[in-house]
């Protein structure tokens, strides 16, 4: 039997967590303000997940990049392999919040999708010459 | 080869106003710069005050050279549009047995020819400057002594010459120069030079260009000044420049409104190997804000945006050298060019072109034309023509720097003028966005945006300050 | 002139709620003035999740969070003018802005709502010694590039300064491929909140380093590296502790500045504790039908608690503009007490509060098993145990209005912390 101390990263709290272990089961929970500590602490010790927040590329947007999520948390040691597959994604404008972008990430079956609306890019006004510069927005 | 009448190494404002000066006259001239801009090193960085001319000894260069700037000052920033502000300065004396050193300095002011000079009592200074220290017995009132922007004259000065025809060859640094014919084979990073005449304006550098000719060697050490830089909300701190009571290394730690209304305070005076070695220590700082304060009561250090040092050009004899070398015909030396330098540019430039004026017997041009105009300042204009020049151009209403108020428009103006701003700090030495109380942290990537597509690079290609001064690596997972 | 019931300085998170907390008081004269090119403010480029836990119940991105306000506003058909900088705001109301299409215009206001938010303090102000080269960026700067441009500013990384931006850019860096080495902290507890210690730090085996700072910054083009030291509790490097690091990225996330110039230039009063304005129990300044909130008021941990302070400033400018609110001038006080850096609101009228109250404020030190207790005068009225309290973490305690007029005398309430 042997004690873990984590801290649950469900909401800004942090609680201290006190997992009380026996090999591989998990005896007891202490330290938690609500059931979500619990259930957090059971996770992380067993199979601990993240949610993972990115950017992707776009093509023909008023912006450059789409920020993006894992619609839920995914094994965290798919991390990494996460934002791996996200380098080639181009995603065309427009896109609106909670369009998904990417099917079943890494093979987490988890979806990646949108956390932002862009618009199609379009040609403003340019400089006192007149001329029509396409300008994407910082 | 590239060949031209003159060559002046270095743009520094010794340089620039050495360029402007002969841009009057029908000869070649090339300004040859080892950074990718102007003002770059000690013109950069120093306090920005247009002495009155009591330091110097009587007789000496230095005295002269800061009299005659100081009188020329005014007229060349207006011709060059450019902020100067007499805004008078005092030495303040905090001991009565200081008062002989302070009575000499006035007596050698007079004698250097400087109008004006008063001795105020306690409550005269205090009436005047009423932050000036409780300890404070009595001051040197200078009403000549004012305050320029550093980075404005030397750039004025050189797109002025630029626009008189003298070039400008940007990251070409002199790495060799010998002797040869009637004049001067210089060995750059960027090819082979040759000029009848060179002047040799190189700052920190100007003995290793000097002892490359003469065998009458000299030696100049660079003496590194570190500076606090605080908000414009302490600008009105003090209106006029507070100097204490000058020491061996120069004229000890000032307190002083800039020309953009921030408050300056500074420099030390080190002495360091390194002619690169611009970094600021903490020892050095640290002994700013300690004789800062000792002038000046309730400085606001909390307004404290930025820090930085510049070095001195200080010759062994402590004077400045302008002249001709005697065993090397056609090499005028601009050298130990430190405090007055600023002040004295004007004068250094017109010292420069007369030499070279008899020397090669220069004809002067017609189409000299002596006026620049700066960039545009929007919030100087009326309201309404401020309406009418955005709707004319709406880049003037496009904020770029939140912090000094800084419009798409000065930038384009900065970047498209001629010798225009390639990198970062050229924007803002030009124009002043990212010189604000955020320290362009709002404006960066926006000016950055701007360049690139002005000069029409990669984003990954701008820079801070040219070289390897990159800003951007790479693209979001790119290593993936 | 055109005129305005409200005008909102700021289309941020604060301005947003604040607009549309305004719009359902019943007014309908209401624009949001937002420098930017869309609304939604910072709130755009922290794309972590993390928002809303308390305002929608459930986990949002920044830029979904800022999205339910932004469509709000947009439903209940709230004027905003993008790309426009507020330049002056007179004493009577008066804001002068300007934009490309506009260009520079006036706009007389009833009320006006502050709501602009703050910027990141710089190295300067730090006086890190060492060289100026390129790659020192406040972490809000890589923010932006990182995540809204897609560029990343560096490959090697250490980040000065452990508040939420420094720990979140940490896993944002890594997360796009840079390698960040190693996060320090000057204080001897860490400014963030702690599960972002764990899962943006912990998780990717980034070392914290508290009590530590930089000394020195090599590099005379690119940065090239930093040197960290150890610090005493005066904050002063020790000598002997210093450590070497090479990077060619340094980015400081050293704390953040309401932007109350325009405040200031108009005459509001500020704190100098918080640099954000004096403010009643209503958010309102010294100038009567001046309102602020949001991070330009103090700054927030979180979000959450920006739009329930813009809620309240924008009802309260209602009540302002519909004239239904008690003019009364007396107050009583709110002090901060030991330990307490300050609160906010400092003043409440009983009359005009609500029922319940939210006062905030920040403790100046981590306290262990301490107490949190308010004195009506010399009576305690509350104490409540607290296992830790830190500066990193906004406190907050409610007061009821039934309470405050138990105490018709009352003149002074002081909010300390007391030690078990």
């Amino acid at each position: 039997m042997e004690e873990k101390k984590l801290i649950c990263i469900n909401c800004p709290l942090g609680c201290m967590l006190t997992a009380v272990v026996e090999g591989e089961t998990i005896l007891s929970v202490s330290g938690n303000t609500c059931k979500r500590g619990d259930s957090y602490a059971r996770k992380e010790l067993t199979s601990p997940t993240r949610l993972v927040t990115s950017t992707v590329r776009v093509s023909g947007g008023d912006k450059r990049m789409v920020s993006v999520k894992t619609r839920e948390d995914i094994p965290k040691k798919k991390v990494l392999e996460c934002v791996r597959a996200l380098k080639e994604v181009e995603v065309r404008a427009p896109i609106s919040i909670g369009d998904v972008l990417v099917e079943n990430i890494a093979g987490t079956g988890v979806d990646i999708v949108a956390t932002k609306n862009v618009g199609e890019r379009k040609l403003f006004d340019g400089d006192e010459n007149g001329e029509k510069t396409e300008r994407v927005s910082f | 080869m590239y060949k031209y009448d003159v060559i002046i190494i270095g743009g520094g404002v010794s340089g620039a106003a050495a360029a402007r000066e002969l841009s009057r006259y029908k000869v070649n001239v090339c300004v040859l710069e080892k950074e990718e801009d102007v003002c770059c090193k000690t013109s950069k960085a120093n306090s920005g005050i247009v002495h009155a001319g009591y330091d110097a000894p009587t007789g000496s260069l230095k005295a002269k050279m800061n009299l005659r700037g100081n009188e020329l000052m005014e007229s060349l920033a207006e011709e060059l549009d450019i902020p100067f502000i007499r805004n008078g300065s005092l030495v303040v004396c905090r001991s009565k047995e200081d008062m002989p050193r302070l009575e000499a300095l006035c007596e050698r002011g007079v004698s250097n020819g400087v109008k004006g000079l008063r001795i105020l009592s306690r409550e005269e200074a205090l009436q005047r400057e009423p932050n000036l220290s409780e300890e404070i017995y009595a001051a040197l009132y200078a009403p000549t002594g004012g305050i320029v922007c550093p980075f404005e004259l030397n750039i004025a000065l050189a797109e002025n010459a630029n626009v008189n025809g003298v070039e400008f060859h940007f990251c070409t640094e002199v790495t060799g120069i010998t002797k040869q014919g009637k004049g001067y084979r210089l060995v750059t990073s960027r090819g082979v030079y040759f000029a009848e005449y060179v002047v040799n304006a190189a700052g920190v550098y100007a003995d290793l260009f000097h002892n490359m000719v003469s065998e009458q060697k000299i030696h100049i050490t660079a003496r590194r000044g570190d500076y606090c830089l605080l908000d414009k909300s302490a600008g009105n701190h003090v209106r006029s420049t507070i100097f204490t009571l000058p020491g061996k290394f120069g004229k000890g730690i000032l307190v002083a409104p800039t020309a953009h209304g921030n408050l300056i305070l500074g420099p030390t005076a080190i002495d360091v190997q390194d002619k690169e070695g611009t970094n600021t220590t903490r020892e050095g700082l640290d002994q700013v804000l300690l004789k800062a304060g000792l002038n000046v009561k309730k400085l606001p250090m909390r307004q404290v945006i930025t820090s930085f040092a510049g070095l001195r050009a200080h010759e062994d004899g402590d004077e400045f050298i302008i002249g001709e070398l005697e065993d090397a015909p056609g090499f005028i030396d601009c050298a130990g060019i430190e405090s007055p330098g600023l002040t004295g540019c004007p004068a250094i430039g017109e010292r420069i072109a007369g030499i070279l004026r008899e020397r090669m017997g220069l004809c002067e041009k017609e189409d000299f034309v002596s006026t620049r105009k700066g960039i545009l300042k929007p919030e100087t204009l009326s309201r309404e023509a401020r309406a009418a020049l955005i709707r004319k151009k709406p880049a003037y209403g496009n904020i770029i720097c939140r912090c000094e108020m800084i419009t798409e428009g000065e930038i384009l103006d900065a970047i498209r003028r001629p010798l225009g701003a390639k990198s970062l700090d050229g924007v803002k030495r030009r124009t002043r966005a990212g010189m604000g109380r955020c320290q362009s942290g709002f404006c960066s990537p926006r000016t950055m945006e701007i360049l690139a597509r002005e000069w029409r690079m990669d984003i990954r290609e701008v820079t801070k300050s040219g070289g390897a001064s990159y800003l951007i690596a790479g693209t979001n997972k790119d290593v993936f | 002139m055109e005129n305005f019931d409200i005008v909102i300085i700021g289309g941020g998170p604060a301005g947003l709620a604040a607009a549309a907390s305004a719009r359902e008081n019943g007014i309908q004269r209401i624009v949001i003035l937002e420098r930017d090119n869309e609304l939604g403010g910072i709130l755009n480029q922290c794309i972590h999740n993390g928002f809303g836990l308390h305002t929608f119940k459930e986990e949002l991105t920044g830029p979904e969070y800022a999205g339910r306000f932004i469509r709000q506003v947009k439903e209940l058909g709230i004027e905003y003018r993008l790309n426009t900088m507020v330049m002056a705001i007179s004493r009577k109301k008066v804001v002068t802005a300007m934009n490309q299409k506009d260009g520079l215009f006036e706009l007389q206001a009833k009320a006006v709502i502050l709501a602009m938010g703050c910027r990141e303090r710089p190295r300067g102000a730090l006086n890190i010694p060492g060289f100026r080269p390129a790659g020192i960026f406040s972490a809000g700067t890589a923010q932006r590039l990182v995540n809204m441009e897609g560029y990343l500013p560096g490959r090697e990384v250490v980040i000065l300064g452990s508040g939420d931006i420094g720990l979140i850019m940490a896993r944002r860096m890594t997360l796009e491929g840079a390698n960040v080495k190693v996060v320090a902290e000057l204080m001897p507890y860490s400014g963030g909140l702690k599960r972002n210690i764990v899962q943006c730090l912990d998780d990717y085996g980034i070392p914290l380093k508290l009590s530590h700072t930089v000394v020195d910054i090599k590099g005379k083009e690119r940065l090239e590296g930093v040197t960290l030291a150890r610090v005493d509790e005066k904050g002063k490097p020790i000598s002997g502790t210093k450590e070497f690091y090479s990077c060619d990225t340094l980015l400081l996330s050293v704390g953040l500045i309401p932007e109350n110039e325009l405040s200031s230039g108009m005459g509001v009063e500020l704190n100098p504790v918080t640099s954000g304005p004096r403010v009643n129990e209503s958010l309102e300044t010294n100038i009567e039908g001046v309102f602020a909130c949001g991070n330009v008021l103090h700054v927030h941990d979180l979000v959450d608690f920006v739009s329930e302070e813009a809620k309240t400033a924008g009802k309260k400018a209602a009540e302002y503009i519909l004239g239904i609110t008690d003019k009364s001038q007396e107050a009583v006080s709110l002090t901060a007490g030991e330990g307490v850096r300050y609160t906010v609101p400092e003043t409440i009228c009983v009359k005009r509060m609500e029922e319940r109250l939210t006062v905030r404020f920040r403790v100046g030190n981590v306290y262990k098993n301490c107490y949190i207790s308010v004195y009506f005068d010399k009576d305690r009225v509350l104490h409540r145990k607290k296992a830790v309290v830190a500066p990193g973490e906004m406190e907050e305690i409610v007061l009821t209005k039934e309470q405050l007029m138990e105490y018709p005398k009352l003149e002074t309430i002081n909010v300390k912390v007391e030690e078990a």
